[in-house]
């Protein structure tokens, strides 16, 4: 399994795609085959505070609930409301239209804690 | 009999020949799948003005005295008569008859659905629960006519005391997540009773615990921190320790585990819990494995909730309701919730040892405590003593049995575990492979890394041969998790056959791993596209355009 080079990734299965000092987040194409068909996204609020490694929604498949823990710290200025009537995009299309959130970076240096694409490559493997 | 062999159609199934084709089994392709229609909504055998029976037309004057009296606005009023169906009452009885056919139950076939103990419901529970003078007593009479029922309150509650060492029971809660909801209530009261209501916001929850238990500690505002488990299948202490802390309210551990392990080291844990002032709960549902080997009392707990329909054979599901009594110990014993059943005049004792031997005490007297005698009562959470059917069932299931029968009870739900985990580890991974309780959680991961097939695809495929699957995908910590929990109400040729049947699925996962995926072929309804159904539920029935 190959993961796109140009993220960083969480040991809880969340990717960043850093864009200067703003970011989009969401849940890798592993966490979503484990979690299986996913039915139902909790999104966070516009305007919520993240905290690197703390749970900010929830995600539900046909398997079980799971949080979704925060890759980076930051503010919440955008989320993907598509989510809410197709959550299969998480399934589909988890690094492009399954994205869950757009934050605004708190601390940059935060990123220097993930992995890149080979790191978790080797993790699920 | 063959594992494959097929048991003769119920009485009363569909069958492919009825030529009135009402009922009948066929097969069509729509949308490029097959479709096995079993029975036809009951909107089908609908026509214009049938009835099953027919209610006289109220007068005039009443309708307008009632249409005078309605409390709702004009807009929220019908203007046109709902389009219920309309059939003859013998139509009706077949439809659901039929439908109820098509289901499995315990009364019908193996059901070793991990962590639901779907044991046997003897039939004298239901002789019991019927038995005019019960059936027909009602929560308001007064309590001079009502000494029967209180006095069985009042055993019951007696025989769970005895049964989990707990200095008091309450039978109101209606369900064990409601029995969760009391006892974390009363953790709560406790907590604010001495001032630190507010200082304490956490409740630790082990990740091999109930689902429910996160689920309850957020309902009562706290928040929760997940524990992780060693790798024997027990709690991680030092995890533990590092968590406790005068923020802890309490710490909801399931015990035996959702892994079907003993924690071995209760005593630790409970002490800890103890040492920061903390309230201990135990999660009781899988009390089926442990009945008179260990009481929650006896290790220091102060709180834990019963399932009656798991342990006490008292019926799961649509034959419910359920009842979730729950246990203190003497310092949440002022929180208990409103009113308790009580005996006002005799010696418990004396009322016992009779009650055992079949007799009433003359000048005995039993009555729901007063309101308000429990000052720190957390209130009422049920209405009257909670679902008393449930309690007259439970209570003949546990005199049915008496001290020894009950020991019995876990001991044999034991060795049934214990006896299809030596058999299957050869078929399937055990990733906590030692002596179990009374569920074993097996991995499919070998199937699904090796063929392809899935722990789904597995128990899918057991419906084939007439069982209910286990459990699966749960506990969360185990990858590709079938969790079995036979019961001790299963013969051993059932549990060879069940047996058999693991052993020929995962044989025919290495041959055949197609065919288990497009698995069950017998079922009156395949493989169901459960995420369309979660995620676009849709009830509504469509008339179309008639």
């Amino acid at each position: 399994m190959t993961y796109p080079d140009d993220l960083r990734y969480s040991k809880d299965h969340e990717w960043v795609r850093a864009d200067g000092s703003t970011a989009t987040i969401g849940i890798t194409s592993f966490a979503a085959d484990e979690l299986g068909d996913i039915v139902f996204v909790e999104l966070p609020e516009v305007g919520a505070a993240l905290k690197q490694f703390a749970a900010f929604g929830v995600v539900e498949s046909v398997k079980a609930v799971s949080d979704l823990f925060a890759p980076l710290s930051g503010t919440v200025s955008e989320v993907n409301a598509r989510l809410q009537t197709e959550p299969e995009l998480l399934n589909s299309d988890p690094f492009g239209d399954g994205w869950i959130a757009k934050v605004d970076v708190a601390d940059g240096d935060e990123l220097k804690a993930l992995l890149d694409a080979d790191g978790y490559a080797k993790l699920t493997s | 009999m063959s594992v494959t062999e097929r048991p003769a159609a119920p009485a009363g199934a569909p069958s492919d020949g009825d030529a009135s084709g009402r009922g009948a089994a066929f097969s069509s392709a729509v949308g490029g799948e097959e479709l096995r229609v079993v029975q036809p909504l009951i909107f089908a055998s609908s026509r214009p003005g049938r009835r099953d029976v027919r209610f006289p037309k109220p007068s005039d004057a009443a309708q307008a005295a009632a249409a005078s009296q309605l409390e709702l606005p004009a807009e929220a009023l019908r203007t046109a008569a709902a389009r219920l169906p309309e059939v003859s009452e013998l139509d009706l009885l077949r439809h659901f008859n039929r439908l109820s056919h098509l289901n499995h139950a315990i009364d019908l076939g193996f059901y070793p659905l991990g962590s639901c103990t779907m044991k046997y419901n003897p039939k004298v529970n239901e002789w019991a629960a019927r038995l005019p003078g019960l059936s027909e007593s009602h929560p308001l009479d007064p309590p001079e006519l009502s000494q029967g029922s209180l006095e069985i309150q009042w055993l019951l509650a007696e025989l769970l005391r005895e049964i989990s060492g707990m200095a008091a029971v309450s039978l109101q809660p209606a369900a064990g997540a409601q029995g969760e909801l009391t006892g974390l209530l009363m953790a709560r009261a406790y907590h604010r009773s001495r001032g630190e209501g507010e200082q304490r916001t956490t409740v630790l929850v082990p990740d091999s615990s109930h689902g429910t238990n996160p689920a309850t500690a957020t309902m009562v505002g706290y928040r929760t921190i997940t524990i992780p488990s060693n790798e024997r299948g027990g709690i991680d202490l030092a995890a533990l320790r590092e968590a406790l802390g005068s923020d802890t309210a309490a710490l909801m551990i399931t015990n035996p585990s959702t892994l079907g392990m003993f924690e071995d080291q209760i005593d630790q844990v409970v002490a800890a819990v103890h040492e920061v002032g903390a309230i201990a709960y135990m999660d009781g549902a899988n009390l089926n494995a442990i009945l008179g080997r260990f009481r929650a009392g006896d290790a220091g707990f102060d709180v834990m909730h019963f399932n009656l329909h798991k342990t006490f054979s008292t019926p799961h599901g649509g034959g419910g309701p359920g009842a979730g009594p729950v246990g203190v110990s003497e310092r949440l014993a002022p929180f208990l919730p409103e009113p308790v059943p009580v005996l006002v005049e005799g010696s418990p004792d004396e009322v016992k040892r009779n009650a055992w031997a079949g007799r009433t005490t003359p000048g005995a007297r039993f009555a729901l405590e007063a309101e308000g005698t429990r000052e720190q009562s957390i209130g009422k959470v049920r209405a009257f003593a909670g679902n008393f059917g449930m309690h007259l069932r439970a209570y003949t299931y546990i005199r049915s049995n008496g001290d020894a029968g009950l020991r019995e009870v876990s001991d044999d739900a034991v060795l049934a575990a214990n006896y299809l985990r030596v058999r299957l580890t050869d078929a399937y991974d055990l990733p906590y492979d030692r002596i179990c309780k009374h569920e074993v959680v097996f991995s499919g991961r070998r199937q699904k890394r090796e063929h392809g097939v899935t722990t789904l695809d597995i128990a899918k495929a057991i419906l084939d041969y007439q069982i209910h699957p286990p459990t699966i995908y749960f506990p969360l910590i185990v990858e590709e998790a079938l969790m079995i929990e036979p019961t001790e109400t299963e013969s051993l040729e059932t549990l060879d056959r069940f047996v058999a049947v693991m052993h020929e699925i995962a044989e025919r996962a290495a041959r055949d791993p197609a065919a288990l995926r497009a698995a069950p072929t017998t079922t009156p309804v395949g493989r169901l596209d459960e995420a369309s159904a979660a995620r676009r539920p849709d009830l509504r029935h469509d008339f179309g355009t008639a």
